[in-house]
């Protein structure tokens, strides 16, 4: 029973650690099964320092043909699963073929890796960085074993930063002025404004701020667009009169956003907006849609 | 509309459930320090307050609920012990919540906290507060919220004083923080009027004066904000809160908040800036709105206006005469009220100072009161007039400087002459007889202890009151004169006194003033009252022992006698008068006085009727008696008189007997009689008892002769008579004697 269970077990564990896994941060992250893990967290140029550690099942011999480590940056599309499109992909060759018997300790060293796009996890695309053991076995599948991490790259805050300010309206309805102070924001950032309103001839019923990301993937006759509204948040209760002003204050930390990604090496682009809706007494919604750009700010530690 | 009660009802019992379940979850975090779950019941619990389902009152009872539930909440904000967030990070953490309403109470909520702690300076919470509840605009939900920031930013403003006024937070802050957050309460409040459809505008004006408390409890907190000194009263808070007042164009809202700010702020502060207040008034929609009915609303208001400055400041004139002037300024642009019921409002708006004072010598010191006057129509002009005089009558109130007399002569002008164009017909005789006789008695009213001033109010009594044409005049010009009298007979008495040479007030003066006077009356014309008034001045003028001023006098009134007075009646009264008061004169030389009675008794010779004529003969003979120690006694020319009157009153018998054949009563003879007793019994040598016991034969005769008519009142009168000489003589003594003489 025991060895015919063990038949079918790798014949090794094969484990994967940073050299500062205790010290970097872990962030979250959400696997294909749906569980939440704790990876480490990266971001670009910088030195992927560890070591793999291969420990063969008691008693146990490995033949291989030799043992690798890849650093790999993916991106997966939903609707073509299964086919990843790597666009970084680095090798270090960790054994000559031979045969393992005991625990064998590989360090590696990516240096300055440039990993230029953050791991993603959207509606239809997924971006991930991996490191990928393989033990290349003769005869027999290869002995693979992967580990997650996320990269997130860090931009400092933009030079130049206008604020959104227009004014819109049905003409001889609603006229409304509304103001953005910024174009740009970070992750944690707070969206200050104000509306004016110069003419009301509707019944409002309540204004709100949506928080829209627009998630487009693949390219020409193929492209997918998705549209997620991650936030909806009442600025105003009841009706404003003519000469109104409206203040706005939204906080983005509670909402789980990302950077805008603008083509992603032409797989995908994910961009933010936001979107001013007006709800009269009958439930019309009239709204406007402006583009903000999200970036994200590096943390002080 | 029983359904919509009952719907209500339930619709408050779920809301009411609604916050008790969330509560009771709330509860259980605050127990176990949740902060998490905390935040997210309460927002629940405060969703319930979103509802649009209930009137005013019965969203009330649901803000009630929430707000106790607010109160544990806040405790457990302020313990970060226990949920270890800083009260910093808090403010931002209840701000995530997506909804506004529950968004803003907890915001409300942490903010008191947050200003407790002193982390940040008490006015950058409260400005954010009052500024993030903005996004709130729907009235009743607003108002409420409102009300609630107001409530627990009560104890936290930077007053003086305050725990919470520092370098960074001055009393200014929290003045323009309660003005912030009432300026919006009022916009919300006047927009619920435009909220749901307009056929319920009854219900909805119900529903807002409930809730309009709500807004005036930020005047009120303005009022107990120690700093809010008189210098920022005035700059700040009165300005903006009446901007508010009149920008709001909402007759609601401005009759509330006006009644509220003269409520809660303390009367030192309005008269200080009444100007600005009053100021306010004219701009008001009650008045600008309607324009049918515009004065009413604007002058009632005044009305309350005055009526709370004397109550509060009697002393100050000033004030008094300040709300007369804003209420003038409002009245500029209609030169004549047509409004009955403004019409009543000014009445009231004049009457209220007379009340309050008792003495209209206040209201006359008022510059502006005239001016209002101006305002009314005739007919309210001279009720208000009579308002006035009465109440001078009423309090016994002497008029006693010539400026004041011409104040007063200004605001009853109206009863004094006529306007211009007035409708005389429409007149009302017995109303214009009571006006003009209450302006007789008013003269009488006015009056100076000081001679010299005392004139000066007789010449302006007299330039106004001889405007006041035919119909008036003999009213107003006995009293002018009788006035000018009793100064007369004053100087009179003082004239020892006077001393220097340039006395204004001399008797001369003043009866050169009273010619001029009487001389109007008669032009007007009536002469008999212009005799009488002429004699009346000629007995005055007698007693200042101004001989040539007195026979003017009468030269006057025989000039008026006879060119003026034809009816025969008058000329009889008119003689008699004209007798009596020749009789007291002793002012005239032996010539003037020759002239006069013999004027006189020709005039009396010369009446129409015979039995006129022999009265009138017979009481010349006092002419040539008068009883005092040096008083003529020419017994002769008595005689004369009276054996005249004789004649005449045979030649009356005999007219009679032609023309109705039957003789006329003796009356007159026995009329006679008695004149003979009296000058017998006064000593004149000339009335003899012979002559008397002839009279006496001579009545018997005719009376007991057959064409005699028979005539109780002239026995009677006879017998009577004949008893006085009886008793006479009977008294014995030196009279007694006299009267044996006499035998029948």
């Amino acid at each position: 029973m025991n060895y015919l269970v063990g038949a079918f077990k790798p014949p090794c564990n094969v484990f994967i650690s940073f050299a500062d896994g205790r010290s970097r941060k872990q962030v979250p992250l959400k696997k294909e099964n749906g569980k939440t893990v704790m990876v480490a967290l990266f971001q670009s140029q910088e030195n992927i320092v560890g070591e793999v550690v291969i420990e063969p099942i008691h008693g146990k011999k490995v033949e291989h043909n030799g043992v690798k480590i890849e650093l790999l940056g993916q991106i997966e599309l939903y609707f073509d699963r299964g086919n990843f499109y790597d666009f970084t992909s680095l090798v270090r060759e960790l054994d000559i073929p031979g045969e393992l018997y005991e625990r064998k300790t590989y360090p590696f060293e990516f240096s300055t890796v440039e990993m230029p796009y953050e791991s993603y996890n959207g509606v239809n695309v997924r971006l991930r960085y991996i490191l990928k053991v393989t033990i290349s076995r003769n005869f027999v599948s290869n002995i693979v074993e992967c580990q997650d991490f996320v990269v997130r790259n860090y931009t400092p805050p933009p030079s130049i930063n206008n604020s959104i300010k227009m004014e819109v309206g049905i003409e001889d309805c609603l006229h409304i002025e509304f103001e953005y102070s910024k174009s740009k924001y970070h992750l944690k950032d707070v969206i200050i404004g104000k509306i004016y309103f110069l003419l009301v001839r509707i019944k409002l019923k309540n204004m709100e701020l949506e928080i829209r990301r627009r998630e487009s993937t693949g390219s020409g006759p193929n492209t997918y667009v998705e549209t997620e509204t991650l936030a909806k948040f009442e600025l105003m209760d009841g009706a404003a009169v003519r000469g109104e002003s409206i203040p706005i204050r939204l906080f983005l930390s509670p909402y789980e956003l990302t950077p805008t990604y603008r083509n992603i090496n032409n797989k995908f682009s994910v961009k933010y907006y936001l979107n001013l809706v007006l709800v009269d007494e009958e439930d019309r919604r009239y709204f406007k849609q402006q583009e903000i750009t999200m970036y994200r700010l590096l943390e002080a530690s | 509309m029983l359904n919509g009660i009952d719907d209500e009802e339930k619709w408050l019992a779920e809301g009411i459930a609604g916050i008790q379940h969330n509560a009771f979850y709330m509860h259980q975090a605050l127990d176990s320090n949740n902060l998490r779950e905390a935040l997210k019941y309460s927002a629940q619990m405060l969703s319930e307050l979103r509802t649009s389902k209930l009137s005013p009152h019965k969203y009330y009872e649901l803000y009630m609920r929430a707000f106790d539930e607010l109160r544990k909440l806040e405790m457990f904000f302020k313990e970060d012990s226990k949920h270890g967030v800083s009260v910093i990070d808090l403010y931002e953490l209840v701000q995530h919540a997506g909804n506004i309403l529950p968004r803003l109470y907890l915001l409300c909520t942490v903010g008191s906290v947050y200003i407790k702690s002193k982390e940040a300076p008490a006015k950058e919470v409260l400005k954010d507060l009052v500024e993030m509840c903005r996004g709130v605009q729907h009235p009743i939900r607003g108002l409420f919220l409102r009300s609630y920031l107001a409530q627990i930013s009560r104890d936290k403003l930077p007053d003086i004083g305050s725990e919470y006024e520092g370098d960074a937070d001055t009393v200014m802050d929290a003045v323009e923080f309660v003005l912030q957050n009432f300026t919006e309460m009022n916009k919300l409040w006047v927009q619920m009027q435009h909220q749901g459809p307009g056929r319920f505008r009854e219900k909805q004006e119900k529903e807002r004066s409930e809730l309009r408390d709500l807004v005036g409890k930020n005047l009120h907190v303005l009022s107990q904000i120690e700093g809010v000194d008189l210098g920022i009263y005035k700059e700040t808070v009165l300005t903006r809160v009446l901007e508010q007042v009149v920008n709001c164009k909402d007759d609601l809202a401005q009759y509330y908040l006006m009644d509220c700010i003269i409520q809660v702020f303390p009367d030192e502060y309005h008269l200080q800036t009444l100007e600005t207040l009053l100021g306010a008034c004219p701009q008001l929609q009650v008045i600008e709105a309607q324009v049918d009915m515009p004065a009413v609303g604007a002058i009632t208001l005044y009305v309350s206006l005055l009526t709370f400055t004397l109550c509060v400041h009697p002393d100050r004139l000033d004030y008094v005469d300040q709300v007369l002037g804003a209420c003038v300024k409002k009245l500029y642009n209609i030169p004549k009220l047509e409004d009955s019921r403004a019409m009543k409002q000014v009445v009231a708006l004049l009457s209220a100072p007379l009340e309050k004072y008792n003495d209209i010598v206040t209201a006359l010191t008022l510059s502006n009161y005239p001016r209002v006057m101006d305002h009314l129509d005739n007919g309210t002009n001279k009720v208000m007039a009579m308002v006035i005089i009465q109440s001078i009558m009423k309090n016994n109130t002497f008029i006693s400087t010539a400026h004041k007399v011409e104040v007063l002569f200004e605001l009853i002008k109206g009863l004094i002459k006529d306007k211009d164009g007035a409708d005389v017909d429409e007149l009302d005789e017995e109303d214009f007889k009571d006006e003009q006789n209450s302006v007789a008695r008013l003269i009488h009213m006015l009056y100076n202890d000081e001679p010299e001033e005392m004139l000066k109010i007789i010449c302006i009594v007299r330039k106004h009151t001889m405007a006041g044409g035919p119909k008036r005049l003999p009213f107003t010009v006995p009293s002018l004169v009788f006035s000018a009298l009793r100064l007369v007979w004053r100087l009179q008495g003082q004239e020892g006194d006077i001393v220097g040479e340039e006395v204004p007030a001399t008797p001369k003066k003043i009866f050169q003033l009273l010619t001029q006077i009487i001389e109007a009356l008669s032009a007007v014309p009536s002469p008999e009252l212009a005799l009488r008034l002429y004699l009346q001045c000629a007995e005055a003028a007698n007693g200042c022992d101004l001989e040539l001023v007195a026979y003017e006098f009468f030269t006057q009134a025989f000039v008026l006698y006879e060119e003026e007075i034809a009816d025969s009646k008058a000329q009889v009264t008119a003689i008699h008068l004209i007798i009596g008061t020749l009789q007291r004169m002793n002012v005239f030389g032996v010539e003037n006085r020759d002239t006069m009675t013999h004027k006189t008794t020709g005039y009396s010779a010369r009446l129409l009727k015979k039995p006129d004529q022999c009265r009138a003969v017979y009481a010349c003979s006092h002419l040539f008696w008068v009883d005092d120690q040096d008083g003529i006694k020419d017994g002769e020319r008595v005689l004369l008189c009276l054996k005249r009157a004789l004649r005449i009153a045979n030649a009356a018998q005999q007219m009679a007997n032609v023309a109705r054949g039957s003789s006329g009563p003796v009356i007159l003879f026995v009329e006679i009689l008695n004149k003979y007793l009296y000058f017998f019994e006064k000593g004149n040598q000339q009335i003899t008892g012979a002559a008397i016991q002839d009279l006496i034969e001579l009545i018997n005769t005719e009376m007991q002769s057959d064409s005699a008519t028979p005539d109780t009142a002239s026995d009677a009168f006879l017998a009577s008579t004949l008893r006085y000489i009886q008793f006479q003589k009977q008294k014995g003594g030196v009279m007694g004697e006299k009267f044996e003489a006499i035998k029948f």
